[in-house]
C-alpha cells in the first residue's frame, strides 16, 4: 500500500540522459554551426590578403557556403527521416513480398491471402465502414455545431466542450465509453446507454459484443473525438467569409436556410475538404480504439490492428507488411484528390 | 492566394455584424432553436467524460452495483480509488504512479528533439539557396501521408539486429535494457513527428518579411546568427503550437509505445497500461475509472491552458496545407 519512489530512480536518471543528449546535440550543433562560417570567413580573409598582396584575381564560391550551411541545417532532420521512414517504408514494401521470416520471395501470395481469407475481408469491409462514416458524420457534426454557436453569447466555453475530447487519448476516450456501453446481467444497470434502453423498457445489451452493432458503437467514439476538429477549423472558415457578402445577402432578404446552403457552403468548401480528407486519413489508420475496446474480437477489427496482430503478435512479417502497404495505397488517391483539389483553388 | 489566418474568437467576442434591424431579425429567427440544439449537443457530448469523473471517485461497490447518476441523489464520494489505482502495491491495483514517470520520460525528450530539428531544417528550406531546395521540401511534405505502419517492423529489427551492408556491421544492435528503451521510444517518435513538424513550421518561417532577413545579411549576419537572434524569436507561438501538438500525440500515444517501449512496468506509458487494464480487467472500473482519469489530466491542463496556440497550430496545418 506504499509506492516507493527508489524504484523510479533509474526512469528519472534515464530522461536526464535524455535531456543532456538533447543539449549536448542541439547546442553542439549550433556551436559548430557558429564556428565552422567564422573559420571560413577567416581563411577568406587570409586568401584575400594574399590575394591583394599578389594581385591574382580573387576567386569566390558563395553558392558552395550556401550549400555547405543548409547541409548542417539539414542533417539531423534528414538522417532520423531516411533511416526512420524511407529506408523502413521501402523495406516494408520488400517484407510484403516474402514470407513470414522473411527468407524466401513469395510474390503477391500475401495480398491474395489478404483478400482471400474471410476474416481479412471482414476486416478490410470493417475499415471502409469506417472510413465511410467517421469523416461524413464528424464533419457534418462539427458543421452543424460551428453554426449553430457561431455569434452565440457562450460561443467560447461551446466550442471548448466539443473541442475538449480531441485531448484525451485514444485510450482514454475507449473507456470512457466502454463505460457507457457497460452491462450488467442483474441488478441496476450501471452503464448510461443500457439504463437508457432500460428506462424505455427495453432489454439492456451487451453491446460491444453483437456484430455488427459493435462496430458502429466504435465509430462513435471516433466521432465524439474528431467533431471538435471539424468544428474548429470549419468555425475558422465561417469567420473568414467576408462580412460584405453576408450583408448583402442578408439585405436581399435571404432566409437563414438559403444563407447556409448558398452563401456558406460555397465559401467554406475548401476547409471543408481539407477536414474530410484529414479526417480519412486518421480514420484509415486507426488502431487504438479497436485494441481498447475489443482487442479486435466480435468482428471488428480493422487494417492497422490487423497489421499489428499480424506483425506483432503472431510474427508473421510478409502478411503484416502487405497490410501496411495496403494501408499505404489507400491514401494515396485520397491524397491527389487533395493535391488536385487545391491546384483548382489556386487556379480559380 | 492569401487566405488571412482566421483568427478564432476565444471569449473575447465582438459581433462584427452591425446591430441593424436585419441584424435583429436574424438574430430572432434562429436564436432559440439554435441555442437549443448546440445545447443538446454538448451535453451529449459532455456527458461520458463526466460520468466518468464522477464515478472515478465513488466506492467501490457503489460503481459496481449502481450507475454514477444515483450518486447525486445518495452522494458517496471517496478518493480511495486514486489513492489505489496510483500507489496500491498488489498488482492488480494498477501501479500508475510508475507508469505516470514513464510517461513523462518518454514524452518530453519526444518534445524536444523533433522541435529542435524541424527548426533549423524548416529554416534551411525557407531561407537557405541551395539546388534542389524545393523538390527537397516536396519530399519531406510528401512524407506525411506515409502511415507509420509502414515503418515499424523494419524499424524495429534496426534497433534489435542493427545494420549489417554486405556482411559489414555498420551500426551494431542497441541491444537495450529495461528503462533504456527510452530511448528507442525517443528515436522513433522523433522520426515519425519530423515530416509534420517540418511543414507546420516552414510555413510560419517562410511568411517571415523577407526584407528583414536581407537586412541583416547586408550588416553581416550569417546564417546561423539570423536563425538564432531573429527567427527564432519571432517563431514562438508557432513553436508553442508545435509542441502542444506533440505533446498531446506522444502522451496519447498507444502504438509506437507498445512496439518500442514494450509492456514492462519500467518503460510503459499509461496508455499502454491502461490499455492492457481495459482488456484483461474490464469490470475493475473503480481503476478503470479512476486510471482513465489520471491519465487524461495532463493533456487536458496543458490543453485548457494553451488552447489559443493549438487551435492557431491547427489552422496553420490543415487550412493553408
Amino acid at each position: 500500500m506504499e509506492f516507493d519512489f527508489a524504484d523510479q530512480q533509474p526512469k528519472l536518471l534515464m530522461l536526464m540522459y535524455g535531456l543532456v543528449a538533447f543539449v549536448v546535440v542541439v547546442g553542439g550543433l549550433l556551436l559548430l554551426l557558429d564556428v565552422v562560417p567564422a573559420w571560413f570567413a577567416r581563411r577568406q580573409e587570409a586568401r584575400l590578403i594574399a590575394a591583394s598582396a599578389s594581385g591574382v584575381p580573387i576567386t569566390r564560391r558563395p553558392r558552395q557556403r550556401e550549400g555547405l550551411f543548409a547541409l548542417f541545417f539539414l542533417l539531423p532532420t534528414l538522417l532520423l527521416l531516411g533511416i526512420g521512414l524511407v529506408v523502413p517504408a521501402i523495406r516494408t514494401t520488400l517484407l510484403s513480398l516474402m514470407d513470414r521470416d522473411s527468407n524466401d520471395w513469395v510474390g503477391l501470395r500475401n495480398y491474395g491471402w489478404m483478400f482471400s481469407d474471410d476474416s481479412i475481408v471482414r476486416v478490410l469491409v470493417n475499415s471502409l465502414i469506417w472510413v465511410l462514416l467517421v469523416p461524413l458524420v464528424a464533419t457534418a457534426f462539427g458543421l452543424i455545431y460551428a453554426v449553430l454557436v457561431d455569434k452565440a453569447r457562450f460561443e467560447a466555453v461551446a466550442k471548448s466542450l466539443i473541442f475538449l475530447p480531441m485531448a484525451i487519448s485514444f485510450v482514454g476516450a475507449s473507456i470512457i465509453w466502454k463505460f457507457v456501453y457497460a452491462y450488467r446481467g442483474e441488478g441496476d444497470q450501471i452503464g448510461l446507454l443500457n439504463q437508457i434502453v432500460v428506462s424505455l423498457g427495453g432489454e439492456p445489451k451487451q453491446w460491444l459484443l453483437e456484430s455488427p452493432l459493435n462496430t458502429l458503437l466504435l465509430i462513435v467514439i471516433m466521432i465524439w473525438i474528431q467533431a471538435g476538429f471539424a468544428m474548429v477549423v470549419l468555425s475558422a472558415a465561417i469567420k473568414a467569409i467576408p462580412g460584405d457578402i453576408v450583408e448583402a445577402a442578408r439585405l436581399d432578404g435571404v432566409s437563414p436556410w438559403q444563407m447556409f446552403w448558398q452563401i456558406t457552403m460555397p465559401s467554406i468548401r475548401p476547409a471543408l475538404i481539407v477536414v474530410m480528407v484529414t479526417l480519412s486519413i486518421a480514420t484509415l489508420k486507426v488502431f487504438d480504439i479497436v485494441r481498447t475496446s475489443t482487442n479486435g474480437n466480435y468482428d471488428t477489427s480493422v487494417i492497422a490492428n490487423e497489421m499489428y496482430n499480424q506483425a506483432f503478435r503472431y510474427s508473421e512479417n510478409g502478411q503484416g507488411s502487405a497490410l501496411a502497404v495496403f494501408l499505404f495505397i489507400l491514401v494515396i488517391p485520397i491524397v491527389i484528390y487533395q493535391i488536385r483539389n487545391l491546384r483548382q483553388q489556386r487556379e480559380g | 492566394m492569401t487566405t488571412a489566418t482566421p483568427t478564432v474568437a476565444v471569449g473575447t467576442q465582438k459581433t462584427d455584424g452591425p446591430t441593424s434591424t436585419a441584424g435583429r431579425v436574424r438574430k430572432r429567427l434562429n436564436s432559440r432553436t439554435a441555442t437549443l440544439v448546440s445545447i443538446v449537443i454538448a451535453v451529449v457530448w459532455t456527458i461520458p467524460t463526466f460520468g466518468l469523473l464522477v464515478s472515478s471517485l465513488r466506492p467501490e461497490d457503489e460503481i459496481k452495483t449502481t450507475g454514477w447518476w444515483t450518486a447525486f441523489t445518495n452522494p458517496q464520494f471517496t478518493l480511495e480509488n486514486y489513492q489505489q489505482v496510483l500507489f496500491g502495491r498488489s498488482s492488480s491495483s494498477g501501479q500508475l504512479a510508475g507508469y505516470f514517470i514513464n510517461s513523462l520520460a518518454i514524452t518530453i525528450p519526444s518534445v524536444l528533439f523533433p522541435i529542435a530539428f524541424a527548426c533549423l531544417a524548416a529554416y534551411a528550406l525557407a531561407w537557405i539557396n541551395f539546388r534542389g531546395r524545393d523538390w527537397l521540401y516536396i519530399a519531406i511534405f510528401a512524407l506525411q501521408i506515409v502511415p507509420l505502419q509502414m515503418a515499424l517492423v523494419p524499424l524495429l529489427r534496426f534497433f534489435s539486429t542493427g545494420v549489417t551492408l554486405g556482411g559489414v556491421t555498420i551500426m551494431p544492435a542497441w541491444d537495450l535494457v529495461d528503462e533504456q528503451k527510452f530511448a528507442q521510444v525517443w528515436f522513433a517518435h522523433t522520426c515519425f513527428a519530423l515530416p509534420f513538424a517540418v511543414f507546420l513550421l516552414h510555413n510560419f518561417i517562410s511568411q517571415l518579411p523577407g526584407d528583414l532577413m536581407e537586412a541583416a545579411r547586408v550588416d553581416g549576419a550569417s546564417h546561423p546568427k539570423i536563425f538564432r537572434t531573429i527567427v527564432l524569436p519571432l517563431i514562438t507561438p508557432a513553436l508553442a503550437a508545435l509542441g502542444i501538438f506533440q505533446f498531446l500525440w506522444v502522451w496519447n500515444d498507444l502504438l509506437v509505445a507498445l512496439i518500442f517501449a514494450g509492456g514492462s512496468d519500467e518503460t510503459a506509458p499509461l496508455t499502454v497500461r491502461l490499455a492492457e487494464m481495459a482488456g484483461t480487467r474490464g469490470n475493475e472500473w473503480q481503476r478503470l475509472t479512476a486510471g482513465a482519469f489520471v491519465s487524461i489530466v495532463v493533456p487536458l491542463i496543458v490543453f485548457l491552458s494553451l488552447q489559443r496556440y493549438f487551435v492557431r497550430g491547427l489552422l496553420a496545418g490543415s487550412v493553408k496545407g
